[in-house]
């Protein structure tokens, strides 16, 4: 099958608008990237490990760091007290007494906060040193529901605040109210969206440098913009902007937004830098990642519509709860205002009243991700407009066609403030219904529901806003609070064209790239305003803030390279080829105008006079004294762009929240497997206006990415958090990305609105799908549910047990032998798991009782135990150290035996603690007597672990817990039959550092 | 080799056809070892607990996650990374094809998912599509969303088969 169908006019033979393979590929594809973890480190770098908080919600008491300090290689550790006497909080995007440290200060507020960084000679050594921290905390309890946390009074995240709701604001535009009264029918959804990740392939790195001479600081991050942030390292670690040089590598593996979350790690490595006097580079491990690095807010929202018995709405109400986690991390409480201008989607709805509340639960810090507020609007406001011709008992389709925003209305400003800058959104609608096949799908869904089978259909359209405007952050604050704090708009966009002498050309632009191939798009730009091959043209990438041009708006997010960034590259390629002509015209006494650019030649039309590129070009730097006087010499151009449209925030709360807003038309299909809850998608279509596109292929490339992103986002991905905010997802087997077999073939369609407002026309096109997907299917499968479900209870991401639990199927028991130990949430949150099994031991039932007594035995036994301390009769205090997956920890423990029945039975049970959390477990053990005067040695154990151990997920608890059980028994049938341990070297060798590697 | 815990090792291997040596702690996984000791870091880690694929090298011609290997297991035998897969010249026509077909983005994934095709179809001379996908299921990338990988590997079997078929028939004349 054909999945792209262009319906765009091919006629233009320019270089922009072209496929064209990339430029970076070849480097990539030879494994020649320049990652952040493949650059060389000065010498003498050493290697940060970050010591991280177990519990959710604690009181710092104590962090003791002298263990750590006299281990091997140990060079240092950062604490919070070094933090407060050398920084300072972060600032916060909201006025309210509350404070943000790049290390916990006083209190922790999730799993996984920084508290400590040791500072050692290797990554394995650093690691090694965590244990050996030693930090008190009072476990205070923990609010992870986001409606429960905003109802607490009790129990306080920020207490100076008093209040977990850290900003709460009301905006009303038109007359909602009248529009409420007056409607013939109205409806109220309630929905929740939940917390995931674009989650980069490549983790965050960090490499901090301090130069005491001048007091600043040197970092290299794979940090991805905004710049607007470097304003706010600058003032965490005190220091005037230029004392802050922040330097990104020249490729990225990946950001999605999620880059930006590296910047509390600059702040920290450049302190952990000035504490050992050395280079300090840190790199994330994935445990890390999905624990504590970032996520999109999780959003509860009300959202009412009032409507005719047409399906034509009048106004809408949205009720919006977010769950920013533990701390306001700049830019947020930006993920509630991204959308803020344009809430009222690709609608013409005239009144809107919108009530948004941020507040704090103990969870990691939400940040940008790619779709950013999108996702969580479009959600509520799709699944709404299915409710309403459900209600009416229409077609969706045609509910959706009668609000639209009418072709001839554009620039169309939205009731909050958005200028939706062009469009023919009905056009696009039929656009994709004829070209994506919709009669066929329909046709398909009928067959299917006569057969009994489950099957739906879902749509949505969205406007997919791009190039931000930096002052739609400012609407957390109240209009007076707006005024102090003087105005905020805009977004500049930088590039930079410098001509060599010997006429090559070199373009840098600060738009930190993830992959999406800017250098690519740059270097067409610039080969067709100059005339010169692609091949002739160098782009840089890397961003350095010390020597480069760039502004608070440079960075890689709001989809604003195309629209923005590839027009201020034009611009400064206009600017270079305008000082070019005006050298020839002077040469060759012509009119400036009739000179013209082309295949490495400047030339006039008339054939009379020609020169190539290079030679003209470098003639600014060889004879500057041959250039008409106006000319400086030298060819060196930078151009700065931002868009007049983007105003502040007006006195009405009106903002114009970004500078263009593509369109999307999306269907699918979905068929329910009645049986195991599985989704599959049948077919799904995607319908993109995005402006005049630069390069088609990268287009589609963007469109695939985020489609897939979205699947994983609508059916697999989530963050999920035990009661007592442990954290559950901390492994990729229990954080499900989409493999190829779950992504399908999407059908991609284009049309082209060229934009109004971007020098090429080109508009954002990168982040559409993970705004519009996720709900996209999951009103197909509301669809294929049926009105048996309760509409509110369509949650993602829309897994087989979420589906089963929907469709009223209960899980069926578990066929006997088959499969392994349920992994149950215990009392308090933790995990739990309970097996049995069994052991046969050369040995009589007597002999075996009273080895187990034996206190050497024990120690023995006890797979990882450095020492057992007899404590009391039959009770002992023992030092274990546990592997667990990627995670080794140390756990101070009392082992106890008791229940004594000798020689046939007694109770082996432990319960510690560690860094890495909590564990408590008991096994009650049979013996009897087999043939030959051997025993049969029954057992059966339960185990709870909490704590960030419980975040590798229950599948790898649970055999890792049945493997040390497991040994214990084999143990002690090896010891007491008297026969010789002889492992296998690898055994040996993994043995030595618990079972996962040395690194937590 | 006897190896103690607390000692480095001299770990030897042939490193993309060439004889390679360093020095290792027991401990350290063979992804460390290759790319800070032997600095061949087309070779990337995304997770360490061997889901990602993007580690993924070829030690005695098998597809091998060197996140999950340790260095000195590696001793003495033959370990391919993406670096050996170009000629000197030009990119061999598996990374031609990646290129064509917009088969990555950002990249960091790809070395490991080079290496797994370029032994899937050295076993899977002329797979389907449905073959493919499964290959490739042991691999995480975010950014393409598979449709330029599959393509690409596809048409690179495809490719291959009609170059041998070619080359049959004139053996056969
Ligand atoms: S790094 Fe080895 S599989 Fe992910
Ligand atoms: S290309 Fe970025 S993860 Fe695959």
């Amino acid at each position: 099958m054909n999945t792209e169908v262009s319906l765009r006019d091919e006629q233009s033979c320019s270089l922009i608008g072209k496929r064209q393979a990339r430029v970076e590929d070849e480097a990539l594809l030879r494994g020649l990237g320049r990652y952040a973890d493949d650059l060389a480190v000065p010498p003498g770098t050493l290697h940060a490990a970050i010591v991280r908080s177990p519990h959710a919600h604690a009181r710092l008491k104590r962090v003791a760091i002298e263990a750590a300090l006299g281990l091997p290689g140990v060079r240092g550790v950062l604490t919070g007290e070094d933090v407060k006497r050398w920084a300072s909080p972060f600032a916060v995007g909201v006025r309210q007494p509350m404070e943000h440290w790049c290390l916990a200060v006083d209190k922790v507020r999730y799993v996984g906060e920084p508290v400590a960084v040791v500072i050692a000679e290797d990554r394995y050594l650093a690691e090694d040193a965590l244990d050996a921290v030693k930090v008190e905390y009072e476990i205070l309890p923990a609010l992870v529901d986001p409606e429960a946390a905003a109802g607490d009074r009790e129990t306080l995240l920020h207490d100076a605040v008093g209040d977990n709701v850290v900003n709460d604001r009301h905006f009303r535009y038109g007359d909602p109210e009248a529009a409420f009264r007056t409607a013939d029918r109205t409806l109220s959804l309630k929905v929740r969206y939940p917390r995931s990740s674009c989650t980069p392939i490549e983790c965050y790195v960090v490499v901090g440098q301090y130069d005491a001479a001048e007091g600043g600081y040197d970092v290299m991050a794979n940090f991805q913009g905004p710049f607007a942030i470097h304003s706010v390292m600058a003032r965490a670690l005190q220091v005037p902007g230029n004392r802050l040089r922040l330097r990104t590598p020249a490729d990225s593996g990946g950001s999605f937004g999620i880059k930006q979350g590296v910047f509390p790690y600059v702040v920290t490595m450049a302190l952990a830098a000035r504490k050992v006097g050395a280079p300090v580079k840190w790199v994330e491990d994935r445990l890390e990642h999905l624990q504590g690095a970032s996520s999109a807010t999780n959003r509860v929202t009300t959202i009412d519509a009032a409507f005719d018995g047409e399906g034509q709405v009048s106004a809408l109400c949205f009720d919006q709860l977010d769950d920013c986690g533990a701390y306001l991390r700049a830019p947020e409480p930006a993920t509630t205002y991204r959308m803020h201008g344009n809430l009222t989607g690709a609608y013409a709805i005239p009144h809107l009243a919108v009530r948004n509340r941020i507040v704090m639960t103990n969870k990691t810090p939400s940040g940008l991700n790619r779709g950013f507020g999108g996702p969580q609007v479009y959600f509520a406001l799709e699944r709404l407009m299915q409710r309403i011709a459900i209600e009416l008992d229409l077609d969706p389709l045609e509910v959706i066609r009668r609000n639209l925003v009418p072709a001839d209305a554009f620039p169309y400003r939205c009731a909050a403030g958005a200028l939706l800058d062009s469009g023919d959104y009905a056009h696009g609608i039929e656009l994709g219904v004829e070209h994506g096949g919709l009669a066929e799908l329909r046709a398909r869904r009928d067959a299917a529901c006569r057969e009994g089978r489950l099957y739906g259909i879902g749509y949505c359209v969205a406007v997919e806003p791009s190039i931000s405007n930096m002052g739609y952050i400012t609407m957390a604050m109240t209009p007076e609070e707006r005024r102090r704090a003087g105005p905020k708009n805009g977004a500049v966009s930088t590039a930079t064209i410098s001509v060599d002498p010997l006429g090559g050309v070199s373009v840098h632009v600060s738009s930190t790239p993830q992959g999406q191939g800017h250098r690519t798009v740059v270097a067409q730009v610039v080969a067709e305003v100059l005339g010169i091959a692609i091949e002739a043209i160098r782009v840089d990438v890397e961003l350095d803030t010390g020597k480069d041009a760039w502004s608070i708006a440079s960075g890689n997010y709001s989809s604003r390279f195309a629209g923005a960034v590839a027009g201020a590259v034009h611009k400064a390629a206009l600017k270079v080829r305008t000082r070019l002509a005006a050298i020839a015209a002077a040469q060759w006494r012509v009119e400036q105008d009739d000179v013209r650019f082309a295949e490495g030649r400047v030339f006039t039309l008339d054939g009379a006079h020609s020169a190539s590129f290079h030679r003209l070009a470098g003639a600014t730097h060889w004879a500057p004294g041959t250039l008409p006087e106006s000319e400086a010499g030298g060819l060196r151009e930078t151009a700065f762009w931002t868009p007049a449209e983007l105003t502040a925030p007006d006195d009405d709360e009106r903002i114009n929240s970004s500078l263009c807003y593509g369109f999307i038309f999306d269907y699918c299909g979905v068929e329910i497997d009645a049986v195991t809850g599985q989704v599959r998608i049948d077919r799904y279509v995607t319908l993109h206006d995005a402006g005049r596109m630069l390069n088609p292929q990268l287009v589609d490339g963007q469109v695939r990415g985020a489609f897939a992103q979205a699947v994983g986002a609508a059916l697999y991905e989530e963050f999920r958090y035990g009661e007592d905010g442990s954290f559950a997802s901390g492994t990729l087997a229990d954080y499900l990305i989409p493999t190829s077999v779950e992504v399908p073939e999407p059908v991609i369609l284009h049309m082209e609105t060229p934009s109004p407002f971007t020098p090429l026309g080109a508009k954002g096109v990168g982040e559409g799908n993970n705004m519009s997907t996720p709900v996209c299917i999951a009103n197909a499968v509301a669809d294929a549910l049926g009105e048996g479900v309760d509409p509110g209870a369509i949650e993602l991401p829309l897994t087989p047990s979420k589906v089963r639990t929907l469709l009223g199927i209960d899980e069926p028991a578990r066929p006997e032998g088959v499969g392994e130990e349920p992994a149950d949430a215990a009392a308090g949150g933790g995990s739990k798991l309970t097996a049995s099994d069994s052991v046969e031991i050369p040995a009589s039932p007597r002999q075996v009782f009273d080895s187990i007594l034996d206190p050497a035995t024990l120690q023995a036994i006890i797979p990882g135990c450095h020492a057992l301390e007899l404590t009391g009769e039959n009770t002992y205090r023992a030092d274990v150290t546990v592997g667990v997956g990627m995670i080794r920890a140390r756990f101070d423990a009392r082992v106890e035996l008791s229940e004594l029945d000798p020689p046939h039975a007694l109770r082996l049970s432990g319960a510690g603690s560690s860094g890495m959390g909590n564990a408590d477990g008991a096994a009650r053990i049979r013996l009897s007597e087999i043939e030959g005067g051997h025993t049969r040695l029954d057992y059966d154990y339960e185990v709870t672990i909490g704590g960030k151990i419980a975040s590798v997920g229950g599948r790898m608890l649970s055999s890792a817990s049945k493997m040390i059980i497991g040994q214990i028994f084999s143990r002690l049938s090896q010891r007491v039959s008297g026969g010789r341990v002889r492992q296998p070297l690898l055994q040996r060798l993994l043995g030595r550092f618990g079972k996962g590697g040395g690194k937590s | 080799m006897h190896v103690r815990g607390d000692e480095r090792h001299r770990v030897t291997f042939r490193l993309n056809g060439r004889e390679r040596s360093g020095r290792a702690e027991p401990r350290m996984q063979l992804c460390d070892f290759l790319r800070h000791e032997l600095g061949a870091t087309g070779t990337h880690v995304g997770c360490e607990h061997g889901v990602c694929g993007a580690c993924t090298v070829l030690v005695d011609g098998r597809a091998t996650r060197s996140c999950l290997m340790l260095a000195v297991q590696a001793d003495g035998r033959s370990v391919e990374t993406v670096e050996s897969l170009a000629g000197d010249e030009e990119m061999n026509d598996l990374q031609r094809a990646f290129r064509e077909h917009h088969a990555l983005q950002c990249g960091f994934c790809t070395a490991g998912i080079l290496m797994s095709c370029h032994e899937f179809l050295g076993r899977v001379p002329d797979p389907s599509e449905a073959q493919v996908r499964d290959m490739l299921s042991g691999h995480l990338c975010r950014c393409t969303g598979y449709t330029g990988i599959v393509r690409a590997v596809l048409e690179v079997a495809r490719a291959r088969q009609q170059a041998n078929r070619r080359e049959n028939d004139a053996c056969s004349i």
